[in-house]
C-alpha cells in the first residue's frame, strides 16, 4: 500500500525482510495476527460465544421468559444446566437470549464510541485551530450529569423511536446511541494526547514534506501510531456498555424488565449470591470472557497492524 | 528482569500482611457499646422538620425527639402521650355536635431545654403548619380545622368547620407532632426554609435530643435528661441512626453481620431475608397496616394516537378504554392471577393475598370478594369466550370489537415489582392477553412532573401497579380519593388521586354519606360497600396486602412493630438483653 | 508555555458558564421531581404547594439567575468573609444557595462530605496509580510472560465485573464470614494521630471500599500503561540508548516510562474529578455517604439545586484537570508543543 511505502524510507529500522515481500498490509497483518496464539484462541472463544447465543436458542428451545414456580432456585440439573432464578426461569435460555442483545450492544456501542473518540482526538490533536473548541466540547460532555440526561433523553426520544422502529429495535437504537455518544470522551482525550506527541515525529514531518494530503497523514500514518490506547479503550468500552445497558433499564430507559440481558441478569442475580450463586456466575463469566477475548484480539490486532510492535 | 518481579512480590506480601493484621486487630475491638442503639435506615433522613419533608424516614427519625398529643399503638389504638387521656364523646372531650374536640395536656412535661410544655405550643404547631407560605407537607392533618385555641395552659380546644366524625387528625400520630414556639417563632412561613439549625435540631419532648445531624447520612442522638421518665427510661443512652445504601444490604447488616440493631423497610424478596435470618443473629419482624399492592385499571383510553386526549376522562364516556371497562375483561384479568403463589413466592410471611383495596383495620375489611383468592384460568377463558371476546385472527391474542387485548403494564423500578410483572404477564398470556411490561424510575413515576409522560398520574398505560395506604386507622379520606371530582386531567395539572379515572354517582353518594356518619359500625359498613364497588367494578385489582418488614438483632428487646405510627414509637422502652 | 496556560485559563471561564447553562437546562427538562419520593398519603394539592414553596415552579431563567447569584456570588463572598473576617456589604441579608431536600446550604453539605470521599476514593486512586504503573511496566517489559498473562487476566476480571458485585462479594467474604472489616462506614468517626486505635479503626473501615475501587482503577490504568510502554519499547531511541551502554533499568525507567506516560497522565487527569465526585455505587454499598452518595440522592430526589451545584463543581475539576494534563504533556514529552 502506498502509505506503507511512503513511510518506510523514513523509518528504516522497521523495514524487515518479510515486510518488503508483502504487497498488502492486510494479508501481512493477518500473517502476523495468526502468530499471536492467544489472539487466535480468543477469536475461537469469541466465535463460540457469538455462535452460542445466536444458534443456541434453536437447540435449547426453552422460552427464556417462561415461569415455572415449582422449579425456582433450581441448581444445575440436566433439565436446567445453568439452574433457574427465583421464578423458575431457565438461566441457560436467559443467558443465551440475553447474550444476543448484550453482545450487540457492547460491540455497537464500542464502535460508535471509538469512532467518535478517535475522530475527535485525531482532529483536535492534529489541527491546532480545532483543538480548543473540540476539547471544550469534550469537557462539556464529561461534565454532563448522566442520570438526569438519560431521563431527559427518554422523555424526548423514546416514544418517537418506538413508533418508527418498533419497541425492541427502537430501544436498541436508543441504548446503543446513548452509550456510544456518552462514552467517547476518554478515548478522544487519549488519542489527542498521543497525536500531540506523534505529530512532531520525523515520519509525519517527512510525509508532510513530500506533500501527502492531510487525511492521508492523519488516517494513514498517525492513526496507526495511536492505535494502542484505542484498542485498550475499546476493550473497556465493551465491558462498560454491557453493564451500562443494565443501568439504563433500571431507569426505565432500556429494554422491558422481563427482557434478560447479561448486565441485568448479573444485577438481578447479585442479591441471590448466597442462595443460588449460579445466577450471577454465568452472566458474570460470559461478560468477563467476552472482554478478555476482545482484549487479546485487540492485542493481536495491534501487534499485527503496528510495525513498531514486532519483535 | 528479575528485579521488577521481586519488588512486586514483596509489595504484594506486605499488602497481604497489612490486611491480615488489620483484620485480626479488628476482630478484637468491637465498636458497639451495650448502651448504644444502632439503627439503619437505607433511605437517609434529610431533615427533622416533618412539616418540611413528608417522607416516612424523616417522620420516623423525628419521632425520637418530637411527640404528638397521642399516638397509635401496635394494634392501632390511640394512646395518650402529651395528653392526659383520649377525648371521646363519652368523656365529653368531643362535643355532641361533633364540631369541637378538647385535649387536656399533661402538666408534668418539659421541653428538652427545660422550659415547660404548654397549650400555646400546640396552637403554634397548628399556625406553623397551616401558614400558606410554608408549604407544609402535613397540612392535610388539619383539614377542616377552623381554629385551635389555648383555653388555659393545659387545655387545647380544636374547632372544626362542620361535624367531624373522626376528629383525630390534628396532633395525633408521628406525622403531626408538636413544635416548640420559642424555638420556631422566627421560622414561620417562608423563613422556615433557611432555619437550618432549627430544622436539624428541633427541641422536643421525646426521649432523645439530637447531638449531631448530618443530612442524608447519619444522626446521633443522646438521651434527653428532661424526659418525663428519665432516668428509668430510655435504656439506651445514645442512638446512632445511619442512613444510605439499599434494603438488601441493610438486612445483611442486622441479620448477617450484626453490626446494627434495627433495620427498617426491608422490601426484598423473602427467600433472601429468610436465608439471612437463618444465621440466628437477628429476627425479621413485620406488621400489617393498610398497604395494598394493586393494579390500577385505566378506565380511559391511553392510545398514543389520541395525542392530548390520552388517558383523559370525558364525562360522556366518549374516551372510555376500548376493552378494560368490559366486565368480562377485568374479571378475567383478576381471575387469571394466582395471588397466593405471588405472596408465597415473593413475600413469604410479609405479604398476604388480598381481594380488597381496604384490608384493615379488621372492621373495615370486606369478605365479599374472597373468591378471587383462587386462580381460575379456565373460568377466565370461559368468561371471555362467552362475552364473544375471542381470537379472530389466529395470533393467540383475543380481540374485542377488533381491538386486540394488548396491555401496556407499567410500575416503578423495584426487583420485587418486576417479578410480579413477569408472573402476571405469564398468567395473562394463558387467557389470550398480550402484555408489554415497562418499569420507570420511582422518582419519575411518582414524581408528578406534568411534563413527563411516565408519571403514575398521567397513566399513559393500560394497567399500572403500586402500593397505596393511608395514615392512621380511619379510611374516610382514603376512600374519598376515588370520587369523580378527584380525577386527574390536563385541566387540573394532573392532580387528583382517582388515578383509574372512575366516576360513579353512587360511589360519590357513599363518600358523602360517610362524611356525615359518626357511628363506627355504620362507617365500617359504608367503607366495605365502597371497597366492594371498587373491586367489583374492576377499577382496581388488589393483589397483596403488604406488611411492613423490619429486622432487629436478637438481643434487642421491647420492639413492638407498629404500622399505624412511627416504627420507633416506643423506643424509650427498648432494651438490650444482657 | 505560560501564554498557553493563560489562554487556557481564560477560555475556562466561558466554557464553564456554557456548561453550567447546559447542565441547568438538562436538569430543568429532567422529569425527576422533588416530591416524587413522598408517601402517597400526601395529597396532590399539598404536593403542588410544596413544589411551589421550594421554588420548583419558578421559570427556568429565574432559577438559573438565582443559582448564578447565590452560588457564584454570595457563596464565594461568604467564604471570603469567613476566612478573612472582613464583612463585605450586608452579609446578614445575603441568601445562601440551599438544597430542596434538606433546606440547608449546599456548600455546607459539600464540606461535610468531602472528608470521607477523599479518604476512600482519594486513597484508592493513589493506591491504584502506585500499583498500576509498576504492573503495567513489568507486563510490557516481559510481554507474554506468566506475570503479564496473569496481570491481563486479573485486569480484565477487575474491569468487567462491576463494583456492585465485587463490593457485595467483599462484604460476604470479609464482613459476614471472616468478620474482619465493618460493612458500614462510620462517617462520624474522628481520626487522631495520637490515638492508634482510631487510626486502625479508620483503616479497617476504609479497607473494603478502597480495595474495591482500587481494583477497578488499577485494572484500567495498568492496561494503558502496558500498551503505551509496549509502543515505546521498540522505538529507535530506546535502541540508541541501549547501544550507548546505559543500564537497562535506566533506559526503561527514564526513557521508555517517561515517554509512555502520556495516556497515563490523560487517564489520571480524567480521573481527578472522580476523586471528588466519589464513586456512586461503591459509596452506596458501603454507606460511605460522600459526595457520590449526595449526588445520587439529590438526583433521585429531584433536588435540582444540589445536582446543579455538584455537577458544576465537578465540571470545574474536569476543566482544570484537563488543563493540568495538557501542561503535564509538555513537561513529560518534549515532542509535545503548543504555541
Amino acid at each position: 500500500m502506498a502509505t506503507v511505502a511512503k513511510s518506510k524510507p523514513i523509518k528504516l529500522d522497521d523495514v524487515e525482510p518479510e515486510m518488503l515481500k508483502s504487497n498488502s498490509l492486510w494479508s501481512d497483518a493477518w500473517r502476523q495476527f495468526r502468530k499471536h496464539k492467544l489472539a487466535m484462541i480468543a477469536v475461537f472463544v469469541l466465535f463460540f460465544i457469538v455462535a452460542g447465543v445466536i444458534i443456541g436458542p434453536f437447540f435449547w428451545t426453552v422460552d427464556p421468559e417462561h415461569i415455572e414456580i415449582t422449579e425456582s432456585y433450581s441448581g444445575m440439573t440436566t433439565i436446567h444446566p445453568f439452574g433457574t432464578d427465583s421464578l423458575g426461569r431457565d438461566t441457560l435460555a436467559r443467558v443465551m437470549f440475553g447474550g444476543r442483545v448484550s453482545l450487540a450492544i457492547g460491540i455497537s456501542a464500542m464502535l460508535i464510541a471509538m469512532f467518535l473518540g478517535t475522530l475527535v482526538g485525531l482532529l483536535a490533536g492534529y489541527y491546532r485551530s480545532l483543538d480548543n473548541i473540540l476539547m471544550r466540547i469534550t469537557d462539556m460532555f464529561l461534565s454532563l450529569p448522566i442520570l438526569p440526561l438519560l431521563l431527559v433523553i427518554t422523555l424526548l426520544f423514546r416514544d418517537s423511536l418506538r413508533k418508527i422502529f418498533g419497541p425492541e429495535m427502537g430501544i436498541f437504537i436508543l441504548t446503543v446511541t446513548i452509550i456510544g455518544a456518552l462514552g467517547w470522551m476518554p478515548t478522544a482525550r487519549l488519542v489527542r494526547g498521543e497525536v500531540l506527541a506523534v505529530k512532531g515525529q520525523e515520519f509525519v514531518l517527512a510525509a508532510r514534506s513530500i506533500g501527502s494530503p492531510d487525511y492521508r497523514i492523519l488516517f494513514g500514518h498517525i492513526l496507526r501510531n495511536v492505535f494502542s490506547p484505542v484498542i485498550v479503550a475499546a476493550t473497556f468500552s465493551i465491558a462498560s456498555a454491557i453493564i451500562t445497558e443494565a443501568a439504563l433499564s433500571f431507569l426505565g430507559l432500556g429494554f422491558p424488565p422481563d427482557f434478560p440481558t447479561w448486565g441485568r441478569l448479573l444485577f438481578d442475580g447479585k442479591d441471590f449470591l448466597t442462595i443460588t450463586p449460579a445466577l450471577v456466575i454465568w452472566p458474570g463469566l460470559f461478560i468477563s470472557l467476552t472482554v478478555l477475548c476482545v482484549n487479546f484480539i485487540g492485542d493481536g490486532l495491534r501487534d499485527a497492524l503496528d510495525p513498531k510492535m514486532r519483535k | 528482569m528479575q528485579y521488577f518481579s521481586f519488588r512486586k512480590m514483596s509489595l504484594l506480601l506486605v499488602i497481604v500482611l497489612v490486611v491480615g493484621a488489620f483484620g485480626v486487630i479488628g476482630t478484637a475491638s468491637a465498636q458497639d457499646d451495650e448502651r448504644t442503639l444502632n439503627i439503619l435506615y437505607w433511605q437517609a433522613p434529610s431533615t427533622l422538620n416533618v412539616f418540611l419533608s413528608g417522607g416516612t424516614k424523616e417522620i420516623h427519625a423525628a419521632s425520637l425527639v418530637l411527640e404528638p398529643l397521642a399516638r397509635y399503638d401496635q394494634d392501632g389504638n390511640l394512646v395518650p402521650y402529651l395528653a392526659t387521656e383520649i377525648p371521646t364523646l363519652e368523656n365529653g372531650g368531643i362535643s355532641e355536635d361533633l364540631t369541637t374536640i378538647t385535649w387536656n395536656l399533661r402538666d408534668d412535661i418539659v421541653w428538652s431545654d427545660g422550659t415547660p410544655f404548654t397549650a400555646d405550643d400546640v396552637v403554634f404547631s397548628w399556625e406553623f403548619c397551616t401558614n400558606p407560605e410554608l408549604g407544609c407537607s402535613q397540612v392535610q392533618n388539619f383539614n377542616d380545622v377552623e381554629n385551635v385555641e389555648a383555653v388555659d395552659d393545659h387545655t387545647v380546644l380544636i374547632t372544626f368547620g362542620g361535624p367531624k366524625p373522626f376528629p383525630y387528625g390534628p396532633f395525633v400520630g408521628a406525622q403531626s407532632p408538636i413544635f416548640q414556639r420559642a424555638q420556631f417563632q422566627d421560622c414561620v412561613g417562608a423563613d422556615a426554609q433557611s432555619c437550618t439549625e432549627e430544622n436539624f435540631n428541633p427541641i422536643g419532648t421525646g426521649p432523645y435530643v439530637v447531638e449531631e445531624f448530618r443530612p442524608n447520612d447519619v444522626i446521633t442522638y443522646v438521651v434527653n435528661e428532661n424526659y418525663r421518665d428519665f432516668p428509668e427510661k430510655p435504656f439506651f443512652t445514645r442512638v446512632n441512626f445511619k442512613g444510605g445504601g439499599d434494603a438488601e444490604s441493610a438486612a445483611r447488616a442486622v441479620l448477617e453481620t450484626g453490626e446494627f440493631d434495627y433495620a427498617w423497610n426491608l422490601q426484598v424478596e423473602f427467600p433472601i431475608l429468610q436465608a439471612m435470618e437463618a444465621n440466628g443473629i437477628g429476627t425479621i419482624i413485620s406488621g400489617f397496616g393498610t398497604s395494598v399492592e394493586r393494579l390500577i385499571v385505566n378506565q380511559t383510553n391511553p392510545n398514543p394516537d389520541l395525542g392530548d386526549l390520552r388517558s383523559v376522562f370525558e364525562a360522556d364516556g366518549s374516551n372510555a378504554h376500548p376493552f378494560l371497562t368490559d366486565p368480562a375483561v377485568y374479571r378475567a384479568l383478576s381471575m387469571a392471577i394466582d395471588r397466593n403463589v405471588m405472596a408465597e413466592q415473593l413475600y413469604g410471611p410479609t405479604g398476604r393475598a388480598t381481594c380488597n383495596v381496604l384490608p384493615a383495620p379488621a372492621i373495615y375489611a370486606s369478605t365479599n370478594n374472597d373468591s378471587c383468592l383462587v386462580q381460575d384460568i379456565e373460568g377466565a377463558n370461559a368468561l371471555l369466550d362467552e362475552a364473544g371476546i375471542v381470537d379472530t385472527d389466529g395470533d393467540g391474542i383475543r380481540e374485542k370489537d377488533g381491538v386486540p387485548l394488548r396491555i401496556l403494564y407499567q410500575t416503578s423500578t423495584n426487583a420485587l415489582r418486576q417479578n410480579e410483572q413477569a408472573l402476571i404477564k405469564q398468567w395473562w398470556s394463558e387467557i389470550g392477553v398480550d402484555t408489554e411490561l415497562r418499569n420507570i424510575d420511582a422518582s419519575v413515576f411518582f414524581g408528578g412532573d406534568p411534563a413527563s409522560p411516565d408519571t403514575y398520574q398521567k397513566f399513559y398505560a393500560d394497567i399500572e401497579m403500586y402500593t397505596n395506604n393511608f395514615d392512621g386507622t380511619d379510611p374516610e379520606s382514603y376512600m374519598s380519593n376515588w370520587a369523580c371530582n378527584n380525577i386527574p386531567g390536563p385541566d387540573t395539572g394532573w392532580l387528583g388521586n382517582n388515578i383509574q379515572r372512575s366516576c360513579d354517582p353512587e360511589y360519590d353518594a357513599l363518600v358523602e354519606q360517610m362524611a356525615r356518619t359518626a357511628d363506627l359500625e355504620d362507617r365500617a359498613a359504608l367503607a366495605i360497600q365502597m371497597n366492594d364497588m371498587i373491586v367489583q367494578n374492576g377499577w382496581m385489582i388488589p393483589l397483596i396486602h403488604r406488611g411492613a418488614v423490619s429486622a432487629r438483632r436478637n438481643d434487642l428487646e421491647g420492639v413492638l412493630m407498629n404500622v399505624w405510627d412511627s416504627e420507633l414509637w416506643n423506643i424509650a422502652d427498648w432494651t438490650r438483653a444482657s | 508555555m505560560s501564554k498557553f496556560i493563560i489562554r487556557r485559563l481564560l477560555t475556562a471561564i466561558p466554557t464553564l458558564l456554557v456548561i453550567s447553562f447546559v447542565v441547568f437546562a438538562i436538569l430543568e427538562l429532567s422529569p425527576a421531581d422533588p416530591v416524587g419520593n413522598l408517601p402517597l398519603t400526601i395529597p396532590p394539592e399539598v404536593r403542588a404547594q410544596i413544589r411551589e414553596k421550594m421554588g420548583a415552579d419558578d421559570p427556568f431563567m429565574v432559577k438559573y439567575v438565582k443559582w448564578v447569584n447565590q452560588f457564584m456570588i454570595n457563596e464565594p463572598l461568604n467564604i471570603l468573609e469567613e476566612t478573612t473576617g472582613i464583612s463585605i456589604g450586608n452579609s446578614e441579608e445575603r441568601l445562601r444557595y440551599i438544597s430542596w431536600q434538606t433546606r440547608s446550604p449546599i456548600i455546607d453539605l459539600v464540606i461535610q462530605r468531602l472528608p470521607q470521599t477523599l479518604w476512600v476514593v482519594g486513597t484508592s486512586y493513589l493506591l491504584a496509580i502506585l500499583i498500576a504503573v509498576p504492573i503495567g511496566v513489568i507486563s510490557a517489559y516481559k510481554q507474554y510472560s506468566i506475570f503479564d498473562q496473569v496481570g491481563t487476566f486479573l485486569a480484565m476480571i477487575g474491569f468487567s465485573v462491576p463494583t456492585f458485585f465485587t463490593g457485595l462479594l467483599f462484604i460476604i467474604i470479609f464482613s459476614v464470614n471472616l468478620k474482619w472489616f465493618p460493612s458500614v462506614y462510620d462517617t462520624t468517626h474522628k481520626v487522631s494521630i495520637s490515638d492508634i486505635d482510631s487510626v486502625i479503626f479508620q483503616l479497617r473501615q476504609m479497607f473494603m471500599p478502597t480495595a474495591v475501587l482500587a481494583l477497578f482503577f488499577t485494572a484500567q490504568m495498568s492496561r494503558f500503561t502496558r500498551s503505551s510502554m509496549l509502543e515505546n519499547l521498540n522505538q529507535d531511541y530506546v535502541r540508541t540508548a541501549r547501544s550507548k551502554g546505559l543500564s537497562e533499568k535506566y533506559v526503561v525507567l527514564k526513557h521508555v516510562l517517561r515517554n509512555s506516560l502520556i495516556p497515563v497522565v490523560t487517564l489520571i487527569a480524567l480521573g481527578i474529578p472522580g476523586i471528588f465526585q466519589g464513586a456512586i455505587i461503591t459509596e452506596q454499598i458501603f454507606r460511605v455517604n460522600g459526595l457520590g452518595q449526595l449526588l445520587i440522592i439529590a438526583i433521585q430526589g429531584g433536588d435540582l439545586p444540589t445536582v446543579q451545584t455538584l455537577t458544576f463543581i465537578f465540571a470545574v475539576l474536569i476543566v482544570f484537570g484537563n488543563i493540568a494534563a495538557d501542561i503535564a504533556y509538555a513537561i513529560l514529552d518534549p515532542r509535545v508543543v503548543y504555541n
